[in-house]
């Protein structure tokens, strides 16, 4: 156990090596991340289930998200999981200053992200599609949505709120995360023998990124405009 | 006496350092990581949700003695079962077993010092305690009248009770399940001491790691779908509301992708207590090893595709249906695998009749005439008829009490000499697994009568004709409480007056008995090494102390 305390290294008083200690810490994070699946997954197959059902209501609906701003958040979220990966081989490789900018890039691209994804959510309130709180629309809108039954233009906006204020909510857990990292990062903690804390975050932040993956062309894009 | 030669004390001469008294005072309890107290911190709140459940249970057996209810008014009785069922599973079953002998055990089994993530385990601990508060809240103020299954669109629209709290405890409480089933997973892939190869695990693991996969992949599916039901009692929006647009359906395919497995997350830990004290008992190695390790993964992976069993009646596709009753029916054969294997090991053993035992040769033979009624309710024919009578009540008792509860006291007697380092009276021990099986059948044998005689469960009245079978359960269901009693008081009496246990007072096999009662702070002196499988009762000097 002398090494222990040597260097920069932590070893937890559970485990024998760094080398296990290692492998619990990435065994954890998938197994955590297979969990978050099936919690994003109930919420998929209502949605797959009332799309199938509703089709007409869902696909009006659809076409009122705006499509630029969700595809410029998708980019956005791909920059972001890009910068992440090169901040798991900054630390890896010690280079303090390069993880400290990455770290702080991610967390940039993740608040535009929020940003935007703000911006959306108080479009569909001038529009009043919000469910329950705001549900009126008028105009255009209304005029658009109508053919497809309003109710079900509702339950779409449901899901839509749910699943992408989930979403975010665990954007924002993601960059709660980064920030602890950037912190310990500034401390020179990671090097070669100890990186699992950035990995394992990365981790999230790429689940986190596939969750998006999956929810731009179900909402945005299929059945509304392709 | 010489003044000069001041001998010193001995320190520690009396009692040596263990995970009890290394450390004192509440601090020590309330912010430990050591597995071993977290068990603890587990025993002392799932005791004090059995008993509270176990109160309603009371009150309930004690309103149906008379068909026009002796008792309560109909709303109130509603809540009594619905109360019942929410603390019993949620809040006694679910964590029994994993979270007090799993977090106790599986480290101690595997020849670790902790778990992988001791501070995630006693965050689990304190998340319980926090969904526990939710629905103890939602008792305070008025209880919930659902049932537990919380069905819509009564739980979402209809219903006057405190459902949004109850459900944000489930949904909370949950998670600290998601947290145990994580960390038995990683730590049993990862810590194993060297030479404990995967089929040199004690079963009790394997169960352990079939339930954890239950816990990782069942409950956010639970979580997500009262998430939902939440959103939809506060916003009043619509995913399971039909007036709104939305297909209450859904809900119970959500609900019961979880609650089925559940059953399994109950049934599956005791297996493994089971497959412990049998072999230790007869004096004899387990039979057919590995055919009962894979039964319980089998039975975790078959969990999943089994819930649409419960939704014969609601409208699904006959062709469904077919396709559930017939996984339904697979489920039954790596059940039936465990039970022929442990008759097995029985065969030709030299069996002693420890109270610990007397709980393992109960399950067998309760989980079996469970387990054979489940066969009734899988069928679609006879599912049709018996569905929402006592029938049901009786077959899931059964299996839940029969064999979950029965699984968890006997792990507890069994365990309870390395847990606390005494001994339990054993005269008094086998006394009260006595009663409990008295007690236990005179309680639900005649629910099955009942049931197959048509009355409904979940009806607070009654026609006169079922009132001598019911006075019968009620009966038994005051034998069996008293039956419940009697281990919690001499349970806590060994704590201070029972005698010094010893390493290994039953001659078992496995590394938790080769560490001293209980055992100190990092569960080994020296780290374990394993050379040999488990249960090798037959090559075992048999130490007894």
């Amino acid at each position: 156990m002398s090494e222990a305390h040597s260097g920069r290294i932590h070893i937890a008083h559970q485990f024998e090596s760094s080398d296990q200690q290692h492998e619990a810490g990435t065994l954890g994070i998938w197994i955590f991340l297979a969990t978050e699946v099936m919690f994003f997954g109930g919420l998929f197959t209502g949605y797959a289930l009332d799309r199938w059902l509703y089709y007409p209501a869902f696909a009006a609906a659809s076409r009122i998200l705006d499509i630029r701003l969700g595809a410029i958040n998708t980019a956005v979220l791909l920059t972001s999981s890009f910068t992440m990966a090169l901040s798991v081989r900054a630390a890896q490789t010690a280079k303090r200053g390069a993880l400290a900018l990455l770290l702080i890039l991610t967390m940039l691209l993740g608040a535009v992200f929020l940003g935007i994804k703000g911006f959306e959510y108080y479009q569909k309130f001038v529009e009043h599609v919000v469910p329950s709180l705001d549900f009126a629309p008028q105009g255009e809108v209304l005029a658009r949505l109508a053919p497809g039954g309003l109710g079900h233009a509702q339950l779409f906006f449901c899901f839509y709120f749910f699943m992408t204020g989930l979403h975010a909510l665990h954007m924002i857990v993601g960059l709660g995360l980064l920030f602890v990292l950037l912190l310990r990062a500034l401390g020179s903690e990671f090097n070669a023998g100890y990186y699992a804390p950035v990995e394992v975050t990365g981790l999230y932040w790429h689940f986190v990124d596939i969750i998006w993956i999956f929810l731009f062309p179900l909402l945005y894009l299929i059945g509304g405009r392709f | 006496m010489s003044t000069a030669t001041t001998v010193a004390p001995e320190p520690r001469a009396a009692t040596p350092l263990n995970y009890l008294n290394v450390e004192y005072g509440w601090r020590s309890w309330l912010f430990t990581k050591d597995h071993k107290r977290i068990a603890l911190l587990y025993l002392i709140s799932i005791t004090f949700y059995f008993f509270i459940g176990g109160a309603f249970a009371v009150l309930m057996r004690i309103h149906l003695i008379d068909p026009q209810g002796a008792l309560v008014q109909p709303e109130t009785y509603n809540k009594l079962f619905t109360m019942h069922g929410i603390i019993m599973i949620f809040f006694f079953l679910i964590p029994s077993i994993p979270s007090v002998l799993g977090n106790f055990l599986v480290p101690l089994m595997i020849g670790a010092r902790d778990l992988a993530f001791p501070r995630l385990n006693l965050l689990s601990w304190y998340i319980y305690m926090l969904g526990g508060a939710f629905t103890m809240y939602s008792v305070i103020h008025g209880g919930v009248d659902t049932g537990w299954t919380f069905y819509t669109p009564y739980s979402s629209t209809y219903a006057n009770s405190q459902v949004i709290p109850a459900a944000l405890g489930i949904f909370i409480t949950g998670f600290s399940s998601i947290l145990t089933g994580l960390n038995f997973i990683v730590t049993i892939h990862k810590m194993r001491a060297p030479g404990m190869t995967w089929f040199r695990m004690p079963l009790f693991l394997w169960s352990m790691y079939a339930t954890s996969i239950i816990f990782v992949l069942g409950t956010p599916v639970l979580a997500i779908a009262l998430f939902l039901l939440f959103l939809e009692r506060v916003f009043q929006v619509g995913i399971f509301t039909p007036a709104l647009g939305g297909d209450p359906l859904l809900f119970q395919h959500l609900f019961w992708f979880y609650s089925h497995p559940a059953v399994y997350i109950m049934i599956l830990p005791a297996m493994g207590v089971i497959s412990e004290i049998v072999p230790c008992f007869s004096r004899k190695r387990i039979f057919g090893y590995k055919v009962i390790g894979f039964s319980s993964v089998a039975i975790a992976v078959l969990s999943f595709l089994v819930w649409g069993h419960h939704m014969f009646v609601t409208g699904q596709s006959i062709y469904t249906g077919l396709v559930f009753s017939a996984l339904s029916f697979m489920v039954a054969i790596p059940s039936a695998i465990k039970v022929f294997n442990w008759t097995a090991t029985l065969y030709k053993g030299s069996i002693s009749y420890d109270a610990p035992m007397l709980y393992a040769l109960g399950f067998i033979g309760l989980f079996t005439m469970g387990g054979l009624t489940g066969l009734f309710l899988a069928s679609l024919s006879t599912d049709v008829q018996l569905n929402g009578t006592y029938f049901i009540v009786a077959h899931f008792h059964y299996i839940m009490v029969g064999g979950a509860v029965m699984g968890y006291l006997g792990g507890m007697h069994y365990w309870w000499p390395k847990i606390s380092g005494r001994l339990y009276p054993e005269i008094w021990a086998r006394l009260a697994a006595a009663i409990i099986f008295v007690g236990f059948n005179l309680t639900f044998f005649p629910q099955f009568m009942l049931g197959y005689l048509g009355m409904p469960r979940r009806y607070a009245f009654y026609p006169a004709e079922f009132q001598f079978l019911n006075v019968m359960s009620s009966a038994g269901a005051s034998i069996l409480g008293v039956g419940y009693l009697i281990p919690l008081i001499y349970f806590a009496w060994s704590m201070r007056y029972g005698p010094i246990a010893g390493p290994n007072p039953w001659g078992a096999t496995g590394l938790e008995w080769q560490t001293p009662s209980p055992p100190p702070k990092d569960n080994f002196e020296q780290p374990p090494a394993v050379a040999d499988e488990a249960y090798d009762y037959a090559h075992q000097e048999v130490g007894l102390v």
